[in-house]
């Protein structure tokens, strides 16, 4: 039984803290490519990765404020965002899908190689930037909080505060954009690109737009992961990452404004319950470790969610806030 | 764009079963779902039980152990080096010589730190040891076979061979890569181009073709020839399997492209990782081919592996493409990937070339995972790796078509290895992908696409 209820503040632990802000912020920048303009972006992973290293690599190396970290990010996403649209953005869905996650790749495998090492930190990747960061928290960043039976540092309380308020304010962005006649532009393209460039916009432009806004706050949600966890490592921004962004963005709902974060929340949970839940059936012996090692529960989470992105899709492609006909997802 | 509305027409059955089940009235949607999943876990079931009944043979040693294999390129394998192994008190923990293979291993005490030494004056000549020294300090866990590299070096690499001859070698080498991603990507090419799909998970057919082998030949001890040609047949089924117990159904179901294309990405992730845990997350060899010395022809060194490999790649390939011009089979896949809605009404079962695509596409990734299995070794994620390019080779070449597949791919596999002149060659890959987003900028049709597929 207490393993039971450990297993539940661990997952409420980590969908509240700053492994879902992470996922949240992810989905909320998807949200606005593939929820509102139909734009298929699989290299989200690519986006944090320079919204994370942007702060290491600023603090560690250049000794610059963490903060100019920040907004060096933001500008490395711009660009990766405006590289991306350049060439894919006329063409077909899936063309972009291949080469924004042949992107992510690429910084990737770039981010990690030896030669990039004196910059990034090569396999090894960097730490110690976040310090400046803590300093900031209106309360000790060293002591223990327990909230509800989980227990926070002091640094992940104000980590997740204001994570969570990043989240408000592009959820705000997002709402306030989608309302606008921008926003319906964008929803018009998603529909029908044909119809809406023979209304006179600029189809291309608008979608350059949503591209960049989405990936920028897809490096936000890497800045908030790197804060957190206080390094970085290129392979932590592996391509699984975006898929997971997309399991919660559909189980939350696209083209929702609460879908991402409420996607975001239930699917960190339920990862996190299972791995606790698991691990305690395994020492437990319920399952015998000759099936299932403990080691093996990390590599069960992918399975758990690619089943659940298919079947989500195959079954239930609004997820639990979205509408059926604005999902019907097609190629355009 | 004109191709998207265009794309989903031309799944005409799609309008029946809507019907269908309107008509049948509440109950048989239910029905739709219910049987959906129960096929899935039939697939996964029997996927399942191949592995179970290869798995028996897994026996891992008991207790602590230093091991490797001291072997290059030029000199093959190397007999007679003494390796001495001390722990972190200076006592000797034990000692062992390469064996014909090069290989050797020492059973330690129990876990914690080593210092192992290799005894530089046994080795040959033209063998120095790398930068790293004669010394390695391992940390062995508890009941961990920690494997250990000296790093040995024979002058093939770092700019000994120079210009011209370097240039061959590396066009060779790039050519066996490039057939081998051939092999893989022209199912993906035909895939896509008789049903729209643009399948991520192509990867893990590539690698489960590796995987089965490596069970085959390893744990069941038979011959990789052999293994390779069962594995070959596995691979098809698998193939033949993917489409009837998901595509097929969702191709009834009307499932827009976009949707398919991440139900594949779920799949891909979901086989990825059940691989990784049966098969685990490190990197083994087939046996009897890993020790093999490269054979100079002049102009360029090929072991008799990569030989071997480009040898098969090359028949396998010629025999496609004598399939797909001259065969019955081979022109309707064909015609299918051309005009769908044509090639129905003039007589041709769709479905039945689908599924004979699908099973030619896994038969061929199948017999590409092996191939790269036997040049790198097997890994979980081989096939996932190999992707990128797989997609790289096929919009090089034209979506869709299969002699497109064929040459995006080489230029592709050739491009990867020469760039390896400029680039360390741990980033040989980002070369490849650069290519990918250069040929769209350019010619995003690719070389043998024509205009309209790309809208």
């Amino acid at each position: 039984m207490s393993e039971f209820l450990d297993a539940i503040t661990g997952g409420l632990q980590a969908g509240l803290g700053y492994q879902a802000i992470f996922f949240v912020l992810l989905a909320v920048g998807l949200n606005v490519h593939f929820g509102y303009t139909g734009l298929l972006n699989f290299g989200q992973a690519g986006f944090a990765l320079l919204g994370a290293f942007g702060v290491a690599v600023s603090v560690v190396r250049w000794d610059l404020p963490f903060w100019v970290g920040i907004v060096i990010g933001l500008a490395a996403a711009v660009l990766l965002a405006l590289l991306l649209g350049l060439p894919t953005l006329r063409l077909r869905a899936d063309y972009l899908a291949i080469v924004t996650i042949a992107a992510a790749e690429i910084l990737r495998l770039v981010f990690r190689s030896v030669g990039a090492t004196a910059v990034t930190g090569g396999t090894r990747g960097l730490s110690g930037f976040n310090a400046d960061f803590v300093a900031l928290a209106p309360w000790a960043g060293g002591r223990q909080y327990d909230i509800l039976g989980t227990r926070w540092s002091g640094a992940q309380l104000w980590l997740a505060l204001v994570g969570w308020t990043l989240v408000a304010l592009t959820s705000l962005l997002v709402w306030s954009l989608m309302r606008s006649p921008w926003g319906r532009v964008v929803k018009a393209i998603r529909e029908d690109e044909d119809a809406a460039r023979s209304l006179g916009k600029n189809v291309y432009a608008y979608k350059m737009q949503a591209l960049v806004l989405g990936g920028v706050i897809g490096s936000l949600g890497g800045t908030v992961y790197a804060l957190g966890l206080g390094s970085v490592n290129p392979d932590q921004y592996q391509n699984a990452n975006t898929f997971l962004a997309y399991t919660a963005l559909i189980l939350g709902g696209a083209a929702r404004i609460w879908g991402p974060i409420l996607g975001g929340t239930i699917l960190l949970f339920l990862v996190q319950f299972a791995d606790t839940g698991l691990k305690a059936l395994i020492s437990n012996g319920i399952i015998p470790e000759s099936l299932l090692s403990p080691t093996d529960v990390a590599s069960l989470r992918f399975v758990l969610i690619g089943v659940g992105l298919m079947a989500l899709l195959v079954f239930r492609p609004q997820g639990i806030l979205g509408d059926r006909r604005e999902v019907m997802l097609d190629a355009r | 764009m004109t191709h998207a509305p265009d794309r989903v027409r031309r799944h005409g059955l799609r309008p029946r079963p809507r019907i269908t089940r309107r008509q049948n009235g509440t109950g048989s949607t239910p029905g739709f779902r219910g049987r959906r999943p129960l096929v899935l876990t039939l697939l996964v079931a029997a996927l399942a039980t191949v592995f179970a009944v290869l798995l028996p043979g897994v026996a891992q040693a008991e207790g602590e152990q230093v091991l490797g294999t001291l072997s290059t390129s030029r000199s093959g394998p190397i007999e007679g080096v003494t390796i001495t192994v001390t722990s972190a008190d200076g006592k000797e923990a034990g000692k062992a010589q390469t064996d014909a293979s090069g290989q050797w291993s020492v059973d330690l005490p129990g876990p914690g730190q080593y210092t192992v030494t290799i005894n530089a004056g046994d080795l040959p000549d033209n063998v120095k040891l790398g930068t790293g020294g004669d010394t390695r300090e391992v940390n062995v866990a508890s009941g961990r076979a920690q494997p250990v590299n000296f790093g040995l070096s024979d002058g093939t690499t770092g700019g000994g061979g120079g210009g011209a001859g370097k240039v061959i070698q590396l066009l060779v080498d790039g050519l066996r890569f490039g057939l081998l991603i051939a092999m893989c990507s022209v199912g993906l090419s035909l895939i896509f181009g008789t049903t729209g799909l643009t399948n991520f998970a192509h990867s893990e057919l590539v690698t489960i073709g590796a995987v089965v082998a490596w069970y085959l030949n390893v744990q069941a001890g038979m011959p990789l020839i052999w293994a390779g040609v069962l594995a070959l047949f596995i691979g098809a089924i698998v193939g033949a399997l993917n489409d009837l117990a998901i595509w097929r159904p969702l191709r009834r179901r009307g499932t827009g492209l976009v949707a398919a294309l991440v139900v594949s990405i779920g799949l891909s992730l979901a086989l990825r990782y059940v691989i990784q845990i049966i098969f685990g997350g490190r990197s083994r060899p087939y046996v009897g081919y890993q020790n093999q010395r490269a054979i100079d022809y002049g102009l360029f060194s090929l072991t008799n592996r990569a030989l071997a490999s480009i040898i098969i790649s090359v028949i396998v390939l010629v025999l496609v493409a004598l399939m797909l011009q001259r065969t019955k089979i081979g022109k309707a896949m064909r015609a299918v990937a051309d005009n769908r809605d044509l090639a129905a009404s003039s007589g041709i079962n769709v479905d039945r070339v689908i599924l004979f695509v699908w099973a030619l596409g896994g038969a061929l990734a199948a017999l590409g995972g092996i191939l790269l299995g036997l040049s790198d070794s097997v890994q979980w994620d081989m096939g996932y790796r190999l992707l990128l390019l797989m997609f790289a080779g096929v919009t090089l070449g034209g979506l869709g078509t299969a002699y497109g597949a064929l040459i995006g791919s080489l230029v592709v596999g050739i491009f990867v290895q020469v760039s390896t002149l400029v680039i360390p060659s741990d980033i040989k890959y980002v070369g490849g992908l650069l290519l990918l987003i250069v040929i769209l900028v350019i010619r995003p049709q690719g070389i043998l696409g024509s205009r309209v597929r790309v809208g």
